[in-house]
């Protein structure tokens, strides 16, 4: 049952990538990318790591997708670049795009090299996920903390300088 | 086939799909997007990783990666935002001018 999910999620994640570069309208690009991002965040709950599947609806699907759509509020969808969406990069990018995942798939899967230590997927509960994650990673992530409010005094610094030049 | 080496070859393939969106489309925002997918494909290597180890340090590593992702779209967005009011258009060839 496990591999069947991991397959219908995987290959709707392909499905839905493939229709962010495929569609015309931003909007539009801008939903498959939400599916293609819940299609992940099933994946990683079929895989027992509830912790990482509730992060990705919360953080991605839910904050940096609602900055996409308020960005794509904002600006004109009459734009030239709607009109003919591919550059000329087109079939270097396919052959790089293809071999890519050939060169992953023609790896040597050699198992052995990972030792898992004891304990199962109740490893990645929420509960014991913070316990583990505050007690090892608590400075990194306070630095994670500080990089966030970079970030946002970096995004409002930008676009005052703009505004003002 | 293992379904580790299955979910490692399937990040390997969006990663390629967000690369070749970012080469070979010219809307800005798409472009934004395509990154989004390759940052994606990333987080599933490392979650896969993390599963297949059955240690914590990988599922911690997505949670730095999503913290850069905020950062990194809240930057992005402003700076799209400011191009598009110099420029007028969405289209990254009429951005050729920017040096660095």
């Amino acid at each position: 049952m496990e591999t069947f999910f991991i397959l219908l999620f995987g290959t709707a994640a392909v499905l839905f990538a493939v229709l962010v570069i495929m569609v015309r309208q931003p909007m539009r690009a801008a939903l498959a990318l939400v599916a293609h991002m819940v299609s992940l965040a099933c994946i990683y709950a079929t895989l027992n790591v509830h912790v990482v599947a509730i992060f990705q609806i919360l953080i991605y699907v839910s904050a940096v997708m609602v900055f996409m759509v308020y960005t794509i509020m904002l600006l004109d969808d009459r734009d030239a670049s709607f009109q003919q969406r591919f550059s000329r990069w087109v079939y270097p990018a396919l052959i790089v795009a293809v071999l890519i995942p050939v060169s992953l798939w023609l790896l040597p899967n050699d198992s052995s090299a990972l030792v898992a230590p004891a304990g199962g997927p109740e490893r990645f509960t929420f509960a014991a996920f913070a316990f583990d994650f505050m007690k090892t990673y608590w400075f990194h992530f306070e630095l994670a903390t500080v990089l966030l409010l970079i970030g946002v005094l970096s995004a409002w610094t930008a676009v005052k300088e703009g505004l003002d030049g | 086939m293992d379904k580790y080496q299955f979910l490692i070859t399937l990040a390997g393939v969006i990663f390629s799909l967000g690369l070749l969106g970012v080469a070979v489309r010219r809307n800005l925002l798409v472009v934004m997007m395509c990154l989004e997918i390759m940052l994606n494909a990333v987080v599933l290597s490392f979650v896969t990783s993390a599963s297949r180890s059955n240690t914590v340090a990988g599922a911690s590593m997505t949670f730095f990666i999503y913290v850069a992702a905020s950062c990194e779209i809240a930057l992005a967005m402003a700076i799209v935002v400011l191009l598009v009011k110099r420029h007028a258009t969405l289209d990254l060839d009429a951005h050729q001018d920017l040096k660095g």
